[in-house]
């Protein structure tokens, strides 16, 4: 027998980012015992660069004036282009004003309504009411038909995260951070808890629980540019996709932030937009109102994304020694606007591209943003195939964003599953039993040591990890972005699986003593190009358009065979995922046009 | 124009292999436009030694991840660019924290013993109301704590804290900003009272020597020496009523 550390709990959280804290703060309340696993700090958690805002339809500010959650679930069933389960939108929009305002309770300094007349950018003139001064105001995001994404400035995520780490610590929730859930001990009917590494001293860790709950944020890393941190590299799906038991939901559908800058890839917010920015070609030509003259840049972040690749590639991207790319105009927002509210865009700028945007134009281009896919969940966030495992925030597939989500739904997403999902957590876990038979753990963790035994000693090869992995993310950059084809998803799907095999043969060039972290990344690296395999292949037979998924060679929305959500599995030992399909819920909205002049976009692009 | 070759001097210490004292190794690499530590650092690992540790999350000055001294300054290494150094770079961890290895070091435990210590969660009477509306707030009242807010707990301002490397239990800048923001906040029920048990002491607000290291190194620009000036005239004023309330019962 294999001796290692022990960890007893009623429910295991991992990830210490928005959703999973609050899933924990709503499993403390009902006296449950509770830990949370982080790989760093939770108040490095990605959650912490949404800079942006978080949607609810409070209808406070003068252009917000007569939203209300209807609308809103509208929006997000529109923005998903009908992929998303309706039912979860309804219960997301009608809990998301309390979130707002539990956050606010909490200790969010979010901004206020201020009365008064004030022009726009673009000219028009509003006026905030005076019976209104003081409660919780919002600004424009793509795909709303109001104002509604409520904000603190430029650090909306770290507002919320702080707060919500704040009244994490004051319940007293236990965090063990620097520690990575590497897998799922389960019997092949209920979750039992993890095999951990510790990222302080090497060593593995047995947590064992009545409920586990996923939140450990999407996969962004899995593409070379990426606005994500760079611990977002899908761990918690490939955790559930490796039992060969739990499926990914939608895996294919990947968001692409219209203004990644270049070529860090780092995020400048919606919010640029939103407040009045404009996107202009290599001429200084505002070119989306010519694509898109109702939204202009305010589309989807799909369309807006497509459009500007499409105009790229017709010739008006401005070039660079890092490829074309586009500018964003904020210059005319003004100095005071854009040191206070988009302070973050200006630090940005100023760090990484030494730029002054009051006075320059920031280059910017479509870059991965997010992972609408995920560990599918019912409504309650219970995983499919396991008992006792549950999924949240991006990491979770409930599926809210349907095949694309809105600005300042994620943010949102993250508070509102973990209110939710908390609470049938509690639920399931306080009438749950924890029954396992010791030698099951401890054939997980056998199974573990041998793993890293190998990498060690490069018994199964000499593959160099990141090479491995630069190839994959290269693989995605180029055959699996905005505008995909049959062709290249073919290529993509047989290079991948080239890389599964060359990701078993791994071998350590370090001696992968204590914190090492060549072996961290080597333990990780089957998982991530098995993700990587259920995006291209669930791409390459999603033979239609729709959202973020566009394909060339099919660039039409086709709800006769596709209104219907990807399943992938990977069987063990499997070279492929094995994709099945089940049907969207539609309970109130059936399927129509999303009203962003989408449909003239496919004709283009059916004509080159 | 050839591009500079870098030399890094990075510190090496690995607390799982305490047979190995700690040293300093060089690594040479070729500077690319737009360089910064964190990719300078990335490529060293993968291309010359991956069992080189250091800390990156967000890598955009957001998370407060990958502060390390950097040419004897405490600085994020994520937003610090090659071309604004010496082609000799010398990197260490961050004093005062825990050494994890290497560059790593333990700022989370530190900042959330910070965060204990002082209490730093709103304190309310109130129940939180799922019906109601939102308390109303003046938007100024918004920014000023959010301005306070802004702290990242990336630990700059402590390693170059005189105090803090010397004394222990010293709240550090980013201790007395934290109080701060909760000081200005409305919904905080906390009495000066109250607040003068969390800072108002030689480990709090009166330890400060004066020297401002904090003020300059940090990497949000925080105006911790207002902060600081703020809670002291809040705590001096306390501490004189208490002073006069003690002659009263004497």
């Amino acid at each position: 027998m294999s001796t290692y550390k022990t960890f007893a709990t009623d429910v295991l959280i991992i990830g210490a980012g928005l959703a999973g804290e609050r899933t924990a703060i709503e499993v403390a309340k009902h006296g449950l015992d509770c830990i949370i696993l982080s790989l760093v700090p939770p108040r490095r958690s990605h959650s912490t660069a949404a800079q942006g805002g978080m949607q609810a339809s409070l209808g406070n500010c003068a252009m917000g004036e007569g939203d209300n959650p209807d609308i809103h679930f509208e929006d997000t069933v529109k923005g998903s282009d009908w992929g998303c389960e309706q039912d979860v939108a309804r219960l997301f929009v009608e809990t998301v004003p309390i979130a707002v305002r539990e956050m606010a309770h909490w200790g969010v300094p979010w901004n206020r309504v201020v009365a008064g007349k004030r022009t726009l950018p673009d000219g028009r003139v509003i006026e905030e009411k005076k019976e209104k001064e003081g409660l919780i105001t919002a600004r424009d995001f793509g795909g709303t038909a109001y104002w509604r994404t409520c904000y603190t400035s430029d650090g909306t995520g770290h507002t919320l995260q702080y707060t919500m780490d704040s009244i994490v610590i004051k319940m007293g929730i236990t965090v063990h951070d620097r520690v990575e859930a590497i897998t799922l001990i389960h019997d092949g009917e209920k979750c039992l808890g993890v095999v951990a590494r510790s990222l302080r001293t090497g060593e593995l860790l047995v947590y064992t629980a009545k409920s586990t709950v996923i939140a450990t944020g999407g996969y962004g890393r899995l593409y070379g540019v990426s606005t994500n941190a760079v611990i977002n590299e899908g761990s918690g799906m490939f955790l559930a996709l490796n039992t060969g038991i739990v499926p990914l939901g939608n895996m294919e559908a990947v968001q692409f932030h219209p203004t990644g800058i270049v070529p860090a890839g780092i995020l400048v917010t919606e919010g640029a937009r939103g407040d009045g920015g404009y996107l202009l070609d290599k001429n200084h030509h505002r070119f989306m109102p010519d694509y898109e003259p109702k939204k202009k840049e305010l589309a989807s972040r799909d369309v807006v994304s497509r459009r500007m690749t499409q105009h790229m590639r017709a010739g008006y991207g401005v070039e660079s020694e890092h490829g074309l790319h586009l500018w964003l105009d904020i210059r005319h927002l003004g100095e005071k606007h854009i040191y206070t509210n988009l302070r973050e865009i200006a630090n940005i700028c100023k760090n990484f591209l030494g730029i002054d945007p009051a006075k320059e134009l920031i280059p910017v281009r479509p870059t991965q943003h997010y992972s609408m896919g995920g560990v599918r969940t019912n409504i309650d966030g219970h995983a499919y195939g396991l008992k006792g495992l549950f999924a949240v925030g991006e990491a979770a597939c409930w599926d809210l964003h349907g095949f694309n989500r809105l600005g300042g739904n994620s943010l949102a997403e993250t508070i509102v599953s973990g209110m939710v999902v908390g609470k049938k957590v509690a639920e399931y876990t306080l009438g749950a039993a924890l029954e396992y038979s010791s030698r099951l753990v401890d054939d997980f963790v056998k199974k573990d040591e041998q793993r890293i035994k190998d990498l060690i000693s490069g018994k199964n090869g000499n593959e160099n990890v990141y090479q491995v992995r630069a190839e994959m993310e290269q693989t995605l950059m180029n055959y699996v972005g905005i505008f995909r084809n049959g062709p290249d998803l073919e290529k993509a799907v047989a290079r991948l699986q080239e890389l599964h095999e060359r990701a078993q043969k791994v071998g350590l060039r370090s001696s992968g003593k204590g914190a090492n972290p060549e072996l961290a990344s080597a333990l990780r690296l089957p998982g991530m190009v098995r993700l990587a395999l259920c995006i291209a292949y669930g791409a390459l037979k999603r033979t239609e358009s729709r959202g973020s998924h566009f394909r060339e060679d099919y660039p039409r929305r086709d709800d006769v065979n596709w209104l219907k959500r990807t399943l992938a599995y990977w069987p063990e030992g499997s070279e492929l995922p094995k994709l099945e399909y089940e049907p969207v819920t539609i309970t109130e909205l059936p399927p129509g046009d999303r009203g962003y002049g989408e449909q003239t976009g496919r004709e283009e692009a059916n004509h080159g | 124009m050839a591009n500079r070759q870098l030399t890094f001097s990075i510190f090496r210490y690995n607390p799982q292999t305490p047979e190995i004292k700690p040293y300093m190794q060089e690594y040479r690499l070729e500077e690319l436009p737009g360089m910064t530590i964190f990719v300078a650092l990335n490529k060293i690992r993968e291309e010359q030694d991956p069992s080189l540790m250091f800390d990156f999350v967000c890598r955009a000055a957001i998370c407060g991840s990958c502060a390390m001294v950097i040419n004897g300054r405490p600085r994020l290494a994520c937003k610090t660019l090659t071309k604004d150094l010496p082609a000799k770079i010398t990197l260490l961890p961050l004093p005062v924290f825990k050494l994890i290895g290497d560059l790593s070091v333990d700022t989370g435990t530190w900042f959330r013993h910070l965060s204990l210590k002082t209490e730093a969660w709103v304190h309310t009477s109130k129940e939180f109301d799922p019906k109601a509306p939102e308390e109303r707030m003046d938007n100024e009242t918004a920014l000023k704590i959010y301005e306070a807010e802004r702290c990242i707990e990336c630990g700059c301002c402590i390693a170059g804290c005189a105090t803090a490397n010397i004394r222990e239990d010293f709240l550090g800048a980013a201790g007395i900003n934290r109080v701060a923001r909760f000081m200005i906040d409305p919904r905080d029920e906390r009495t000066p009272e109250q607040y003068y048990e969390v800072v108002g002491s030689e480990e709090g607000a009166f330890g400060c020597m004066g020297l401002m290291a904090c003020d300059d190194n940090c990497p949000m620009e925080l105006p911790l020496q207002i902060q600081l000036a703020y809670v002291r005239r809040k705590m001096l004023a306390q501490g004189l009523k208490l002073k006069v309330e003690d002659k009263i019962a004497l």
